[in-house]
């Protein structure tokens, strides 16, 4: 079914899904249960929007509008005109990566940034939309009552049970996306990132794929979103708001653009970061916004990739020293 | 009121407004043509103007003209601040990287704001009063008249800076070709300096014409630049005449939009306009299509 995993690969996919498995057999903290599940359902995010930065090197400022369409569509369906859960998230995805065409396939057409703020303006009007048709989405107030999801006679009503069906899900989506990179379509996204006009003579279709990528990224966020709505069983514009999209943002810059597991990082150190300074969210926006700067200023690989390449690179001075004192000396 | 007098109504303050986004549309234009970054501390520097304005004038008592020039002035160093500091810091000058780092240092300004000045809302009083001047029926403040004149007086000067003086040929230069610029001995980087000083008076200006109308708070950047970046893509993106034109017809549009149609969904229909002139007409109004070469 996924024909372009590699075998290194294959080793670490196999080690994390025995962690899914092992984790909530031995981590019996509820608090820390659910800080796992939120950073379940932002990878789930931060991959596909990854996808799309790191390979496309486009920006999305739209996210968090993406994210909130799947929650939004899955509460209003289910809780109010009673559609089944499941059919419903893959309505929700499906009318997510129809939106995000239409969004992205004119600004994806030019050269240049122009899909930054067409997403940001697109999110300013979702979240318009979700605090003013009131009637419908419940308003500023939000949208209780959305039911948990079940399999059979198995319900996901608690945290543990979520924890399974969300990293269940985040796991598919590393694999998708994991799939995608090695494939010939993950090789063309790379040689758009590298030169765009270079692929393009060569025969890449620049403007499909890059749309592609982009509607992909979006539906990995719908699906997020549906599970964020299910699992909580509520939701409020709040959630959803220019925030969000900073901060999926700051995680796939912290992860390091164009690397899926770089993704997994971010989400997971980032998403606890913001719990531990929750104490504070004032401090929030600003966090996010120092993070995003210092690491991009200092570290543009990401994190984890630049301070090895650091690391790498101090060695290499170290050696080099050494050598020219050892000449030194032997000349003596 | 009759039905023409309220469309004159909305149109007035709609061109009000226009002005606002046509100043901020210029801004992004200064930085795009210098650089090719879409410069998210745009917000900021509108958001700025107006409290700092509110910081020098209501708060330490400054007389309005001395705190309107120190204003623009405090932002506009802030402005050449950032291109010196970060931006000319950062290891990889990949575009995208830069865009990310301006969209970085914008919320970190937009939470220190929020530190600094609170949630609420300000008020800044009008530059001479409050008398409504009656117009055809329609109610004019003396805080239009004024935005109308500093944004004629603006447009002015940019255009005597852009093509009467040698810096202002520079700048012209370095947008057409860095490379070229910088052979027949532009400085380029003090050029690219330039316009971030520029761009953040020009944003700091309208911020600070606009508050005595809308009052000011910590936030109100992100919608006034974010629209202006619409007016500028409307306009033609680059293209100053466009700019203006752009900011002018979308205050206009969004202001009978929000009269006639709803009030409700007054702030998404700049961002309406920007999706479809994105779909239809990518160039924009008085943009052409680019030739690009390899």
């Amino acid at each position: 079914m996924f024909p372009f995993i590699r075998k290194r690969e294959s080793l670490f996919l196999a080690i994390f899904a025995l962690a899914i498995i092992l984790i909530p057999i031995f981590v019996k903290n509820k608090y820390h249960i659910i800080v796992m599940n939120i950073v379940g359902l932002n990878t789930i995010v931060v991959v596909g929007l990854n996808l799309l930065i790191g390979f496309a090197g486009q920006i999305s400022l739209g996210h968090a509008a993406f994210y909130g369409m799947g929650a939004y569509l899955s509460a209003v369906l289910t809780a109010t005109y009673s559609f089944p859960p499941w059919p419903t998230i893959v309505i929700a995805m499906i009318a997510t990566g129809m939106v995000a065409y239409f969004v992205g396939y004119p600004s994806l057409k030019l050269r240049g940034h122009y899909l930054v703020m067409a997403t940001l303006g697109f999110s300013i009007i979702v979240h318009i939309f979700m605090v003013e048709l009131d009637k419908i989405t419940g308003g500023p107030s939000g949208f209780p009552g959305i039911p948990n999801l079940s399999i059979g006679r198995l319900v996901f009503d608690n945290d543990f049970k979520n924890f399974y069906l969300i990293w269940t899900l985040a796991f598919f989506c590393i694999l998708v996306s994991i799939n995608l990179v090695n494939s010939r379509v993950g090789r063309a996204l790379r040689a758009i990132h590298g030169s765009e006009i270079a692929a393009n003579t060569l025969g890449v279709d620049t403007d499909k794929y890059k749309t592609k990528i982009f509607v992909l990224s979006a539906i990995f966020a719908s699906l997020a979103g549906s599970l964020y709505a299910h699992y909580i069983t509520f939701i409020s514009p709040r959630s959803f708001d220019f925030y969000y999209s900073i901060q999926v943002v700051t995680m796939v810059i912290v992860g390091g653009m164009g690397s899926v597991w770089g993704s997994f990082f971010g989400a997971g150190l980032l998403t606890v970061l913001s719990e531990i300074l929750h104490v504070a969210e004032k401090y929030n926006i600003i966090a996010y916004g120092a993070i995003l700067t210092i690491v991009l200023i200092f570290l543009p690989e990401g994190v984890l990739v630049g301070l090895y390449n650091l690391y790498q690179r101090r060695k290499i001075k170290a050696l080099i020293k050494e050598e020219k004192e050892s000449s030194f000396e032997s000349r003596i | 009121m009759e039905l023409h007098e309220q469309i004159l109504q909305y149109i007035i303050s709609g061109l009000t407004i226009g002005a606002i986004y046509a100043l901020v549309a210029l801004g992004f234009n200064i930085i795009h043509n210098a650089t090719g970054i879409v410069n998210f501390v745009q917000c900021e520097f509108v958001t700025l103007g107006g409290m700092m304005i509110y910081t020098y004038y209501t708060i330490f008592r400054i007389p309005l003209s001395f705190s309107f020039f120190l204003s623009t002035a405090t932002v506009t160093l802030l402005g050449a601040l950032i291109e010196r500091g970060p931006i000319r810091a950062a290891k990889s000058k990949a575009i995208i990287v830069l865009i990310f780092i301006t969209i970085g240092i914008s919320s970190t300004i937009r939470g220190t704001a929020l530190l600094a000045w609170g949630p609420d809302n300000v008020p800044i009083p009008s530059f001479s009063g409050e008398k409504v001047i009656q117009i055809l029926g329609a109610a004019i403040l003396p805080q239009h008249l004024w935005i109308f004149a500093i944004t004629i007086v603006v447009v002015i000067f940019l255009q005597y800076f852009f093509h009467r003086t040698l810096i202002g040929k520079a700048m012209r230069a370095t947008a057409v070709n860095r490379r070229a610029a910088s052979l027949v001995g532009i400085n380029v980087n003090w050029m690219i300096l330039l316009s971030f000083a520029m761009s953040g008076g020009l944003g700091a200006v309208g911020g600070i014409i606009i508050a005595p109308i809308t009052t000011t708070s910590y936030d109100t950047g992100i919608m006034l630049a974010l629209k202006g970046f619409a007016a500028a893509i409307l306009g033609g993106y680059g293209n100053s005449t466009g700019a203006i034109i752009g900011g002018l017809i979308l205050g206009v549009l969004e202001s009978l939009g929000a009269g006639l149609i709803s009030s409700k969904f007054k702030n998404a229909f700049a961002f309406f306009i920007l999706l479809l002139v994105l779909f239809f007409k990518p160039t924009g109004l008085l943009g052409h299509g680019e030739t690009e070469r390899v």
